[in-house]
Protein backbone atom coordinates (compact mmCIF):
# COMPACT_ATOMS: atom_id res chain seq x y z
CA UNK A 1 0.00 0.00 0.00
CA UNK A 2 1.73 2.79 -1.08
CA UNK A 3 -1.08 5.23 -1.25
CA UNK A 4 -2.30 6.60 2.50
CA UNK A 5 -5.31 8.88 0.91
CA UNK A 6 -7.19 7.60 -2.89
CA UNK A 7 -10.29 8.79 -3.84
CA UNK A 8 -12.09 7.61 -7.07
CA UNK A 9 -14.35 8.90 -9.27
CA UNK A 10 -15.77 11.46 -6.43
CA UNK A 11 -19.24 12.84 -7.06
CA UNK A 12 -21.13 15.21 -4.73
CA UNK A 13 -24.30 17.26 -5.58
CA UNK A 14 -25.90 19.79 -3.23
CA UNK A 15 -29.67 20.62 -4.30
CA UNK A 16 -28.79 19.43 -8.08
CA UNK A 17 -25.41 21.65 -7.89
CA UNK A 18 -22.87 20.04 -8.80
CA UNK A 19 -19.79 20.47 -5.77
CA UNK A 20 -17.61 17.48 -7.15
CA UNK A 21 -17.53 16.00 -10.95
CA UNK A 22 -16.02 12.90 -10.43
CA UNK A 23 -12.74 13.89 -8.85
CA UNK A 24 -9.55 11.46 -8.41
CA UNK A 25 -6.58 12.44 -6.54
CA UNK A 26 -4.45 10.40 -4.04
CA UNK A 27 -1.84 11.09 -1.35
CA UNK A 28 1.48 9.59 -1.01
CA UNK A 29 2.58 7.81 2.19
CA UNK A 30 4.45 9.99 4.67
CA UNK A 31 4.01 13.31 1.40
CA UNK A 32 1.59 16.43 1.50
CA UNK A 33 -0.37 16.56 -1.23
CA UNK A 34 -2.02 19.86 -1.33
CA UNK A 35 -5.48 21.03 -2.85
CA UNK A 36 -5.28 24.26 -4.90
CA UNK A 37 -8.49 26.20 -5.89
CA UNK A 38 -10.53 28.77 -5.77
CA UNK A 39 -13.67 29.22 -3.07
CA UNK A 40 -16.30 27.13 -4.56
CA UNK A 41 -14.19 24.97 -6.53
CA UNK A 42 -14.96 22.03 -4.28
CA UNK A 43 -11.97 21.72 -1.52
CA UNK A 44 -13.83 21.59 1.86
CA UNK A 45 -16.35 18.90 0.21
CA UNK A 46 -13.86 16.56 -0.43
CA UNK A 47 -11.89 16.78 2.60
CA UNK A 48 -15.34 15.96 4.39
CA UNK A 49 -15.76 13.24 2.07
CA UNK A 50 -12.59 11.98 2.87
CA UNK A 51 -13.10 12.99 6.41
CA UNK A 52 -16.01 10.36 6.84
CA UNK A 53 -18.62 13.70 7.37
CA UNK A 54 -20.20 13.36 4.39
CA UNK A 55 -21.25 10.96 1.77
CA UNK A 56 -20.44 10.99 -1.73
CA UNK A 57 -23.07 10.43 -4.12
CA UNK A 58 -20.71 8.39 -6.08
CA UNK A 59 -17.38 7.01 -6.33
CA UNK A 60 -15.07 5.43 -4.16
CA UNK A 61 -12.40 7.00 -1.41
CA UNK A 62 -10.08 5.12 0.42
CA UNK A 63 -7.91 5.93 3.52
CA UNK A 64 -4.97 3.40 4.68
CA UNK A 65 -6.67 0.93 2.93
CA UNK A 66 -10.14 1.58 4.84
CA UNK A 67 -13.12 2.63 2.42
CA UNK A 68 -14.63 6.05 4.07
CA UNK A 69 -18.44 4.59 3.76
CA UNK A 70 -18.23 0.60 4.46
CA UNK A 71 -15.23 1.66 7.63
CA UNK A 72 -15.69 5.01 9.07
CA UNK A 73 -14.67 4.20 12.30
CA UNK A 74 -11.27 3.02 10.87
CA UNK A 75 -10.73 6.20 8.87
CA UNK A 76 -11.20 8.55 12.05
CA UNK A 77 -9.09 6.60 14.08
CA UNK A 78 -6.40 7.04 11.46
CA UNK A 79 -7.90 10.97 10.93
CA UNK A 80 -6.82 14.72 12.28
CA UNK A 81 -8.96 16.99 11.12
CA UNK A 82 -8.69 20.63 11.31
CA UNK A 83 -11.15 22.49 9.40
CA UNK A 84 -12.34 25.84 7.70
CA UNK A 85 -13.23 27.51 10.71
CA UNK A 86 -11.21 26.95 13.92
CA UNK A 87 -13.64 24.65 15.84
CA UNK A 88 -12.49 25.37 19.60
CA UNK A 89 -15.27 25.62 21.94
CA UNK A 90 -14.90 29.69 22.84
CA UNK A 91 -16.40 28.91 26.56
CA UNK A 92 -13.83 27.10 27.33
CA UNK A 93 -9.76 27.14 28.17
CA UNK A 94 -7.05 25.89 25.75
CA UNK A 95 -6.53 23.26 28.13
CA UNK A 96 -10.22 22.14 28.89
CA UNK A 97 -10.31 21.90 24.93
CA UNK A 98 -7.73 19.60 24.86
CA UNK A 99 -8.76 17.35 27.72
CA UNK A 100 -11.90 16.67 26.50
CA UNK A 101 -11.12 15.63 23.20
CA UNK A 102 -8.38 13.39 25.03
CA UNK A 103 -10.64 12.13 27.17
CA UNK A 104 -13.00 11.57 24.16
CA UNK A 105 -10.03 9.26 22.32
CA UNK A 106 -9.79 7.32 25.83
CA UNK A 107 -6.84 9.01 27.85
CA UNK A 108 -7.32 8.83 31.25
CA UNK A 109 -7.25 12.29 33.09
CA UNK A 110 -3.89 12.23 33.77
CA UNK A 111 -2.96 11.12 30.55
CA UNK A 112 -4.82 13.67 29.12
CA UNK A 113 -3.32 16.74 30.97
CA UNK A 114 -0.35 15.22 30.18
CA UNK A 115 -0.44 15.19 26.33
CA UNK A 116 -2.65 18.70 26.59
CA UNK A 117 -0.04 20.42 28.30
CA UNK A 118 2.54 18.91 26.03
CA UNK A 119 0.70 20.04 22.69
CA UNK A 120 -0.19 23.37 23.85
CA UNK A 121 3.63 23.79 24.78
CA UNK A 122 4.50 22.79 21.75
CA UNK A 123 2.03 24.86 19.28
CA UNK A 124 3.34 28.27 21.82
CA UNK A 125 0.00 28.14 24.01
CA UNK A 126 1.06 27.30 27.31
CA UNK A 127 1.09 30.89 28.66
CA UNK A 128 -2.74 30.83 27.27
CA UNK A 129 -3.55 27.56 28.31
CA UNK A 130 -5.80 28.64 31.29
CA UNK A 131 -8.03 31.70 29.59
CA UNK A 132 -10.92 30.98 27.72
CA UNK A 133 -9.87 30.98 23.84
CA UNK A 134 -12.39 33.75 23.40
CA UNK A 135 -9.57 35.41 23.88
CA UNK A 136 -7.38 34.10 21.97
CA UNK A 137 -5.92 35.50 18.59
CA UNK A 138 -6.64 34.08 15.11
CA UNK A 139 -3.33 32.32 14.67
CA UNK A 140 -3.46 31.35 18.24
CA UNK A 141 -7.25 29.50 17.77
CA UNK A 142 -5.87 27.41 14.57
CA UNK A 143 -2.71 26.63 16.31
CA UNK A 144 -5.26 25.42 18.97
CA UNK A 145 -7.25 23.90 16.82
CA UNK A 146 -4.57 21.63 15.08
CA UNK A 147 -3.06 20.66 18.09
CA UNK A 148 -7.07 19.08 19.02
CA UNK A 149 -6.17 17.25 15.83
CA UNK A 150 -3.13 16.11 16.89
CA UNK A 151 -4.01 14.45 20.37
CA UNK A 152 -4.62 10.82 19.19
CA UNK A 153 -1.41 11.31 17.46
CA UNK A 154 -3.53 10.74 14.12
CA UNK A 155 -1.42 9.13 10.92
CA UNK A 156 -3.43 11.30 8.74
CA UNK A 157 -3.41 15.18 9.35
CA UNK A 158 -6.23 16.93 7.23
CA UNK A 159 -5.65 20.95 6.89
CA UNK A 160 -8.90 23.02 5.33
CA UNK A 161 -7.65 26.08 4.30
CA UNK A 162 -5.46 26.18 7.80
CA UNK A 163 -3.93 29.84 7.12
CA UNK A 164 -6.82 31.21 5.68
CA UNK A 165 -7.30 35.15 7.18
CA UNK A 166 -3.86 34.57 9.06
CA UNK A 167 -1.40 37.45 9.51
CA UNK A 168 1.92 36.51 7.59
CA UNK A 169 3.67 35.90 11.07
CA UNK A 170 1.49 33.61 12.59
CA UNK A 171 1.13 31.77 8.87
CA UNK A 172 4.34 31.08 8.95
CA UNK A 173 4.46 29.16 12.16
CA UNK A 174 1.73 27.42 10.80
CA UNK A 175 3.44 26.31 8.60
CA UNK A 176 6.40 25.30 10.51
CA UNK A 177 3.95 23.27 12.85
CA UNK A 178 2.86 21.41 9.73
CA UNK A 179 6.69 20.90 8.20
CA UNK A 180 6.92 19.03 11.58
CA UNK A 181 4.42 16.81 11.13
CA UNK A 182 5.83 16.12 7.77
CA UNK A 183 9.41 15.29 9.48
CA UNK A 184 7.64 12.59 11.68
CA UNK A 185 5.82 10.95 9.03
CA UNK A 186 2.28 11.97 8.90
CA UNK A 187 0.77 12.46 5.97
CA UNK A 188 -1.04 16.08 4.72
CA UNK A 189 -4.00 16.45 2.76
CA UNK A 190 -3.60 20.47 3.04
CA UNK A 191 -6.58 22.16 0.92
CA UNK A 192 -5.69 26.22 0.21
CA UNK A 193 -6.55 29.13 -2.08
CA UNK A 194 -2.92 30.44 -2.29
CA UNK A 195 -0.06 28.79 -4.31
CA UNK A 196 2.38 29.96 -2.53
CA UNK A 197 1.15 28.32 0.43
CA UNK A 198 0.84 24.57 -1.73
CA UNK A 199 4.22 25.20 -3.77
CA UNK A 200 6.13 25.90 0.14
CA UNK A 201 3.98 22.47 2.05
CA UNK A 202 2.94 20.32 -0.95
CA UNK A 203 5.12 18.10 -2.50
CA UNK A 204 2.11 17.00 -4.65
CA UNK A 205 -1.02 19.45 -5.93
CA UNK A 206 -4.21 18.90 -7.22
CA UNK A 207 -5.65 21.79 -8.86
CA UNK A 208 -9.57 21.99 -8.47
CA UNK A 209 -11.54 23.95 -10.35
CA UNK A 210 -15.37 23.80 -10.33
CA UNK A 211 -15.55 20.64 -8.83
CA UNK A 212 -13.00 18.91 -11.26
CA UNK A 213 -9.17 18.65 -11.28
CA UNK A 214 -7.67 20.48 -13.73
CA UNK A 215 -4.15 19.43 -13.69
CA UNK A 216 -2.09 17.72 -10.93
CA UNK A 217 1.78 17.23 -10.47
CA UNK A 218 4.17 18.64 -8.73
CA UNK A 219 5.03 21.83 -7.54
CA UNK A 220 7.49 22.18 -10.19
CA UNK A 221 5.66 20.75 -12.91
CA UNK A 222 2.68 23.30 -12.10
CA UNK A 223 4.95 25.68 -12.03
CA UNK A 224 6.24 24.88 -15.30
CA UNK A 225 3.02 24.92 -17.03
CA UNK A 226 1.54 27.98 -14.87
CA UNK A 227 4.66 30.58 -15.09
CA UNK A 228 6.69 31.02 -11.53
CA UNK A 229 6.05 34.90 -11.90
CA UNK A 230 3.77 37.02 -13.76
CA UNK A 231 5.72 39.87 -16.58
CA UNK A 232 3.16 42.89 -16.56
CA UNK A 233 4.10 45.79 -19.06
CA UNK A 234 2.18 48.92 -19.10
CA UNK A 235 3.23 51.18 -22.22
CA UNK A 236 3.69 54.87 -21.90
CA UNK A 237 1.18 55.45 -24.68
CA UNK A 238 -1.89 53.22 -24.39
CA UNK A 239 -1.94 52.60 -28.45
CA UNK A 240 1.66 51.51 -28.39
CA UNK A 241 0.58 48.11 -25.83
CA UNK A 242 -0.61 46.41 -28.96
CA UNK A 243 2.94 46.24 -30.27
CA UNK A 244 3.94 45.45 -26.76
CA UNK A 245 2.35 42.65 -26.98
CA UNK A 246 3.86 41.51 -29.86
CA UNK A 247 7.11 42.01 -28.47
CA UNK A 248 6.74 39.95 -25.16
CA UNK A 249 4.61 37.53 -27.35
CA UNK A 250 7.67 37.33 -29.49
CA UNK A 251 10.26 36.81 -26.02
CA UNK A 252 8.09 34.32 -24.20
CA UNK A 253 6.63 32.56 -26.61
CA UNK A 254 3.83 32.47 -24.32
CA UNK A 255 0.52 33.52 -24.53
CA UNK A 256 -0.01 36.99 -23.38
CA UNK A 257 -3.42 38.67 -22.04
CA UNK A 258 -4.31 41.91 -22.55
CA UNK A 259 -6.76 44.06 -20.81
CA UNK A 260 -6.24 47.45 -22.55
CA UNK A 261 -4.35 49.01 -20.08
CA UNK A 262 -1.51 46.44 -19.60
CA UNK A 263 0.00 43.24 -20.73
CA UNK A 264 0.47 40.09 -18.61
CA UNK A 265 2.44 36.95 -19.69
CA UNK A 266 3.72 34.14 -17.00
CA UNK A 267 7.30 33.78 -17.39
CA UNK A 268 9.72 30.88 -15.63
CA UNK A 269 12.71 32.26 -16.46
CA UNK A 270 13.27 35.80 -15.15
CA UNK A 271 15.99 36.33 -17.64
CA UNK A 272 13.40 37.21 -20.19
CA UNK A 273 13.34 40.77 -18.52
CA UNK A 274 16.54 42.52 -20.15
CA UNK A 275 15.39 40.78 -23.31
CA UNK A 276 11.91 42.62 -23.36
CA UNK A 277 13.42 45.69 -22.58
CA UNK A 278 15.62 45.50 -24.98
CA UNK A 279 13.40 44.63 -27.78
CA UNK A 280 11.24 47.62 -26.57
CA UNK A 281 13.81 49.70 -27.33
CA UNK A 282 14.93 48.69 -30.45
CA UNK A 283 10.81 48.90 -31.27
CA UNK A 284 11.05 52.49 -29.97
CA UNK A 285 7.82 51.74 -27.16
CA UNK A 286 8.36 54.10 -23.68
CA UNK A 287 7.42 51.33 -21.14
CA UNK A 288 4.72 52.88 -18.45
CA UNK A 289 5.20 50.33 -15.72
CA UNK A 290 7.30 47.00 -15.95
CA UNK A 291 7.33 44.31 -13.00
CA UNK A 292 8.18 40.28 -12.81
CA UNK A 293 5.83 39.49 -9.79
CA UNK A 294 4.52 36.20 -8.22
CA UNK A 295 1.12 34.84 -10.04
CA UNK A 296 -2.14 35.28 -8.44
CA UNK A 297 -4.05 32.44 -8.29
CA UNK A 298 -6.46 33.88 -11.12
CA UNK A 299 -3.28 33.98 -12.69
CA UNK A 300 -2.25 30.35 -12.73
CA UNK A 301 -5.80 29.33 -13.32
CA UNK A 302 -5.86 31.52 -16.57
CA UNK A 303 -2.36 29.49 -17.07
CA UNK A 304 -3.73 25.86 -16.67
CA UNK A 305 -7.25 26.30 -17.93
CA UNK A 306 -6.99 29.43 -20.07
CA UNK A 307 -10.30 31.01 -18.27
CA UNK A 308 -9.93 32.82 -15.10
CA UNK A 309 -11.17 31.34 -11.65
CA UNK A 310 -14.60 32.53 -11.03
CA UNK A 311 -15.88 31.70 -7.75
CA UNK A 312 -18.93 29.87 -7.76
CA UNK A 313 -21.61 30.63 -5.85
CA UNK A 314 -21.91 27.31 -3.41
CA UNK A 315 -23.64 26.87 -0.13
CA UNK A 316 -21.00 24.17 0.23
CA UNK A 317 -20.25 24.86 3.77
CA UNK A 318 -23.91 25.75 5.15
CA UNK A 319 -25.74 22.65 3.23
CA UNK A 320 -22.53 20.19 3.79
CA UNK B 1 -10.24 1.80 28.55
CA UNK B 2 -7.39 0.36 26.69
CA UNK B 3 -3.68 0.33 28.26
CA UNK B 4 -1.57 3.44 27.06
CA UNK B 5 1.42 3.23 25.52
CA UNK B 6 4.40 5.41 26.62
CA UNK B 7 3.64 8.80 25.89
CA UNK B 8 6.63 10.65 24.35
CA UNK B 9 6.31 13.94 22.90
CA UNK B 10 7.93 13.04 19.39
CA UNK B 11 6.58 9.65 19.47
CA UNK B 12 6.13 8.40 16.17
CA UNK B 13 2.70 8.42 14.52
CA UNK B 14 -0.09 5.94 13.94
CA UNK B 15 -3.41 4.64 14.45
CA UNK B 16 -4.79 6.27 17.96
CA UNK B 17 -3.36 3.76 20.23
CA UNK B 18 -6.25 4.09 22.60
CA UNK B 19 -9.12 4.24 20.59
CA UNK B 20 -10.77 0.69 20.25
CA UNK B 21 -12.26 -0.89 17.07
CA UNK B 22 -15.28 -0.15 18.19
CA UNK B 23 -17.55 1.87 20.72
CA UNK B 24 -18.82 -0.65 23.23
CA UNK B 25 -22.11 0.77 25.29
CA UNK B 26 -20.34 1.39 28.14
CA UNK B 27 -17.63 3.76 26.15
CA UNK B 28 -20.91 5.42 24.46
CA UNK B 29 -22.07 6.15 27.76
CA UNK B 30 -18.35 7.39 28.95
CA UNK B 31 -17.76 9.54 26.01
CA UNK B 32 -21.64 10.95 26.71
CA UNK B 33 -20.80 11.97 30.01
CA UNK B 34 -17.15 13.32 28.96
CA UNK B 35 -19.20 15.89 26.66
CA UNK B 36 -21.75 16.52 29.43
CA UNK B 37 -19.18 17.73 31.28
CA UNK B 38 -18.26 19.89 28.45
CA UNK B 39 -21.29 21.12 28.92
CA UNK B 40 -21.25 21.97 32.97
CA UNK B 41 -18.10 23.54 31.79
CA UNK B 42 -19.37 26.48 30.04
CA UNK B 43 -22.17 26.65 32.27
CA UNK B 44 -19.58 27.90 34.83
CA UNK B 45 -17.41 29.82 32.62
CA UNK B 46 -20.00 31.90 31.11
CA UNK B 47 -21.33 34.69 33.14
CA UNK B 48 -23.94 35.55 31.23
CA UNK B 49 -25.39 32.08 31.82
CA UNK B 50 -24.49 32.02 35.29
CA UNK B 51 -27.04 35.20 35.87
CA UNK B 52 -29.76 33.65 34.09
CA UNK B 53 -29.35 30.71 35.76
CA UNK B 54 -29.44 33.01 39.40
CA UNK B 55 -31.27 35.58 38.97
CA UNK B 56 -33.91 35.17 36.65
CA UNK B 57 -35.89 32.83 38.71
CA UNK B 58 -35.22 35.58 41.44
CA UNK B 59 -36.90 37.78 39.34
CA UNK B 60 -39.50 36.08 37.69
CA UNK B 61 -40.65 34.85 41.44
CA UNK B 62 -40.36 37.95 42.75
CA UNK B 63 -42.02 40.20 40.42
CA UNK B 64 -44.85 37.22 39.91
CA UNK B 65 -45.75 37.69 43.55
CA UNK B 66 -45.46 40.51 44.61
CA UNK B 67 -46.86 42.26 41.40
CA UNK B 68 -49.59 39.93 40.70
CA UNK B 69 -50.21 37.74 43.68
CA UNK B 70 -53.09 40.44 45.73
CA UNK B 71 -54.54 40.88 42.35
CA UNK B 72 -54.88 37.78 41.72
CA UNK B 73 -55.94 35.85 44.88
CA UNK B 74 -56.51 39.11 47.39
CA UNK B 75 -52.83 38.35 49.32
CA UNK B 76 -50.07 37.51 47.22
CA UNK B 77 -49.02 34.79 50.25
CA UNK B 78 -51.58 32.42 48.27
CA UNK B 79 -50.61 33.46 45.07
CA UNK B 80 -46.96 32.31 45.73
CA UNK B 81 -47.93 28.96 47.01
CA UNK B 82 -50.49 28.32 43.89
CA UNK B 83 -47.49 29.73 41.33
CA UNK B 84 -44.68 27.83 42.75
CA UNK B 85 -45.02 24.58 40.64
CA UNK B 86 -46.55 26.80 37.89
CA UNK B 87 -42.99 28.96 37.66
CA UNK B 88 -40.56 25.42 38.29
CA UNK B 89 -42.31 24.37 35.08
CA UNK B 90 -42.20 27.67 33.05
CA UNK B 91 -38.60 28.23 34.13
CA UNK B 92 -37.26 24.48 33.21
CA UNK B 93 -39.34 24.45 30.21
CA UNK B 94 -38.62 28.04 28.63
CA UNK B 95 -34.64 26.24 29.28
CA UNK B 96 -35.29 23.15 27.29
CA UNK B 97 -34.84 26.26 24.69
CA UNK B 98 -31.31 26.44 25.28
CA UNK B 99 -30.57 22.77 24.56
CA UNK B 100 -31.12 23.48 20.37
CA UNK B 101 -29.78 26.88 20.94
CA UNK B 102 -26.28 25.48 21.59
CA UNK B 103 -26.58 21.99 19.41
CA UNK B 104 -27.31 24.59 16.30
CA UNK B 105 -24.55 26.69 17.54
CA UNK B 106 -22.05 23.52 17.69
CA UNK B 107 -23.06 22.69 14.05
CA UNK B 108 -22.31 26.16 12.84
CA UNK B 109 -19.41 26.58 14.18
CA UNK B 110 -17.69 23.28 13.22
CA UNK B 111 -17.36 22.29 16.67
CA UNK B 112 -19.44 18.75 15.65
CA UNK B 113 -17.57 18.19 12.66
CA UNK B 114 -14.29 17.79 14.76
CA UNK B 115 -16.51 15.30 17.52
CA UNK B 116 -17.60 13.77 14.01
CA UNK B 117 -14.54 12.77 12.92
CA UNK B 118 -13.19 11.53 15.82
CA UNK B 119 -13.20 7.51 16.05
CA UNK B 120 -16.18 8.05 19.18
CA UNK B 121 -20.07 6.79 19.41
CA UNK B 122 -22.27 8.73 16.98
CA UNK B 123 -24.67 9.43 19.05
CA UNK B 124 -21.93 11.06 21.84
CA UNK B 125 -22.20 14.75 20.93
CA UNK B 126 -26.14 14.46 21.22
CA UNK B 127 -26.76 12.46 24.17
CA UNK B 128 -23.94 14.93 25.79
CA UNK B 129 -25.40 17.93 24.92
CA UNK B 130 -28.60 16.64 26.83
CA UNK B 131 -27.55 15.16 29.77
CA UNK B 132 -25.48 18.46 30.21
CA UNK B 133 -28.67 20.35 30.29
CA UNK B 134 -30.47 17.94 32.75
CA UNK B 135 -27.86 19.24 34.60
CA UNK B 136 -28.97 22.70 33.41
CA UNK B 137 -32.43 22.01 34.77
CA UNK B 138 -32.10 20.80 37.72
CA UNK B 139 -29.94 23.87 38.79
CA UNK B 140 -32.83 25.75 37.79
CA UNK B 141 -35.11 23.75 39.28
CA UNK B 142 -33.30 24.15 42.72
CA UNK B 143 -32.60 27.68 42.66
CA UNK B 144 -36.26 28.97 41.60
CA UNK B 145 -37.21 26.73 44.42
CA UNK B 146 -34.89 28.52 46.96
CA UNK B 147 -35.81 32.12 45.76
CA UNK B 148 -39.40 30.48 46.78
CA UNK B 149 -38.61 28.79 50.14
CA UNK B 150 -36.67 32.77 50.61
CA UNK B 151 -40.16 34.20 50.44
CA UNK B 152 -41.78 31.96 52.62
CA UNK B 153 -42.82 28.88 50.25
CA UNK B 154 -43.27 26.43 52.99
CA UNK B 155 -44.76 22.88 50.10
CA UNK B 156 -47.07 20.75 52.53
CA UNK B 157 -45.59 18.10 50.43
CA UNK B 158 -42.48 17.77 52.42
CA UNK B 159 -38.90 17.01 51.15
CA UNK B 160 -40.47 13.85 48.85
CA UNK B 161 -43.65 15.88 47.50
CA UNK B 162 -41.08 18.45 46.03
CA UNK B 163 -38.14 16.26 44.93
CA UNK B 164 -40.83 14.00 42.73
CA UNK B 165 -42.82 16.74 41.33
CA UNK B 166 -38.98 17.94 40.85
CA UNK B 167 -38.36 14.55 39.04
CA UNK B 168 -41.53 14.73 37.44
CA UNK B 169 -40.67 18.07 35.58
CA UNK B 170 -37.16 16.95 34.74
CA UNK B 171 -38.50 13.77 32.41
CA UNK B 172 -40.85 16.18 31.43
CA UNK B 173 -38.17 18.69 30.46
CA UNK B 174 -36.56 15.53 29.04
CA UNK B 175 -38.97 14.96 26.67
CA UNK B 176 -39.30 18.49 25.64
CA UNK B 177 -35.86 18.91 25.25
CA UNK B 178 -35.87 16.35 22.33
CA UNK B 179 -38.18 18.88 20.46
CA UNK B 180 -35.81 21.55 21.34
CA UNK B 181 -32.93 19.60 19.50
CA UNK B 182 -34.90 18.82 16.79
CA UNK B 183 -35.92 22.51 16.58
CA UNK B 184 -32.52 23.48 16.83
CA UNK B 185 -31.49 20.79 13.65
CA UNK B 186 -33.54 21.97 11.24
CA UNK B 187 -33.35 25.48 11.38
CA UNK B 188 -30.24 27.16 9.85
CA UNK B 189 -29.12 29.61 12.29
CA UNK B 190 -28.94 29.24 16.66
CA UNK B 191 -31.17 32.68 16.68
CA UNK B 192 -33.89 31.17 14.51
CA UNK B 193 -34.30 28.55 17.40
CA UNK B 194 -34.69 31.14 19.88
CA UNK B 195 -37.07 33.00 17.57
CA UNK B 196 -38.73 29.79 16.68
CA UNK B 197 -39.15 28.19 20.51
CA UNK B 198 -40.09 31.69 21.58
CA UNK B 199 -43.08 31.45 19.53
CA UNK B 200 -43.72 28.15 20.90
CA UNK B 201 -43.52 28.30 24.33
CA UNK B 202 -44.96 31.66 25.67
CA UNK B 203 -48.41 30.33 24.65
CA UNK B 204 -47.37 26.29 25.59
CA UNK B 205 -46.93 28.12 29.26
CA UNK B 206 -48.76 31.37 29.48
CA UNK B 207 -52.07 28.77 27.70
CA UNK B 208 -51.79 26.16 30.59
CA UNK B 209 -52.94 26.42 34.40
CA UNK B 210 -49.36 27.75 35.23
CA UNK B 211 -50.49 31.27 36.16
CA UNK B 212 -53.96 31.39 36.47
CA UNK B 213 -56.38 28.54 37.18
CA UNK B 214 -57.91 27.84 33.39
CA UNK B 215 -61.55 28.21 34.88
CA UNK B 216 -61.19 32.31 34.49
CA UNK B 217 -60.08 32.12 30.83
CA UNK B 218 -62.78 32.59 28.13
CA UNK B 219 -64.28 29.37 27.04
CA UNK B 220 -62.36 28.95 23.60
CA UNK B 221 -58.99 28.96 25.68
CA UNK B 222 -59.86 27.22 28.73
CA UNK B 223 -60.29 24.64 26.79
CA UNK B 224 -56.62 24.99 25.21
CA UNK B 225 -55.53 25.14 29.01
CA UNK B 226 -57.29 22.23 30.15
CA UNK B 227 -55.44 19.78 27.23
CA UNK B 228 -52.25 21.50 27.32
CA UNK B 229 -49.50 19.11 28.63
CA UNK B 230 -47.99 21.97 30.91
CA UNK B 231 -50.82 21.83 32.78
CA UNK B 232 -51.08 18.12 33.35
CA UNK B 233 -47.46 18.95 34.82
CA UNK B 234 -48.26 21.93 36.60
CA UNK B 235 -51.41 20.03 38.02
CA UNK B 236 -49.33 17.07 39.32
CA UNK B 237 -46.60 19.70 40.96
CA UNK B 238 -48.68 21.45 42.39
CA UNK B 239 -50.88 18.54 44.07
CA UNK B 240 -47.63 16.95 44.88
CA UNK B 241 -46.15 20.31 46.37
CA UNK B 242 -49.02 21.97 47.88
CA UNK B 243 -52.23 19.64 47.67
CA UNK B 244 -54.46 18.30 45.73
CA UNK B 245 -55.38 15.82 42.73
CA UNK B 246 -52.32 13.82 42.01
CA UNK B 247 -53.48 10.67 40.32
CA UNK B 248 -54.25 11.98 37.25
CA UNK B 249 -52.26 14.61 36.12
CA UNK B 250 -49.25 12.30 37.07
CA UNK B 251 -51.12 9.79 34.66
CA UNK B 252 -51.72 12.38 31.65
CA UNK B 253 -47.72 13.72 32.41
CA UNK B 254 -46.07 10.14 31.71
CA UNK B 255 -48.68 9.95 28.73
CA UNK B 256 -47.19 13.57 27.37
CA UNK B 257 -43.89 12.57 28.21
CA UNK B 258 -44.09 9.55 26.32
CA UNK B 259 -46.00 10.82 23.61
CA UNK B 260 -43.59 14.05 22.64
CA UNK B 261 -40.44 11.31 23.19
CA UNK B 262 -41.90 8.85 20.63
CA UNK B 263 -42.48 11.94 18.10
CA UNK B 264 -39.87 14.09 18.68
CA UNK B 265 -36.72 11.44 19.80
CA UNK B 266 -36.53 10.00 16.16
CA UNK B 267 -37.23 13.29 14.68
CA UNK B 268 -34.25 14.45 16.23
CA UNK B 269 -32.02 11.64 15.49
CA UNK B 270 -33.16 11.28 12.05
CA UNK B 271 -32.19 15.14 11.91
CA UNK B 272 -29.39 14.95 13.53
CA UNK B 273 -27.95 12.14 11.31
CA UNK B 274 -28.97 14.24 8.39
CA UNK B 275 -27.43 17.51 9.27
CA UNK B 276 -23.66 15.89 10.76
Amino acid sequence: MTHAIRAEGLVKEFKGKRALDRVDLTARRGAVLGVLGPNGSGKTTTVRILATLLRPDAGCAEVDGFDVLRHPHEVRRLIGLTGQYAAVDEELTGTQNLVLIARLLGFDRTQARVRSAELLERFGLSDAADRPTKGYSGGMRRRLDLAASMIGRPSMLYLDEPTTGLDPHSRNELWEVVRRQVDEGVTVLLTTQYLEEADHLADDIVVLDHGRVISEGTPEQLKDRAGTQVLELRTAEAEQLGLAVKVVEAVTSAPVSDDGLAARVPVTDSAVLPEVVRRLDEQGVAVGELSLRKPSLDEVFLALTGQPAEPQETSEETSA
Amino acid sequence: MSAVTTDSPTGPAGPTPLAPQSVTPLRTVQQGLQLAWRSVLKIRSNPEEVLGLTLQPVMFVTLFVFVFGQAMMGDWQSYRDFLMPGIIAQSVIFATLGTGFTLSQDVEKGIFDRFRSLPIARSAPLVGAILGDLVRYTITVVMVLIVGLAIGFRPEGGVLGVVVAGALILLFAFALCWMSAFVGMIVRTPMSVQAFGMILMFPLTFGSSAFVAPESMPGWLQTVAVNNPVSHVVDAMRGLMIGGDVAGPVFWTLVWTVVITAVFFPLAAWAYRRRT
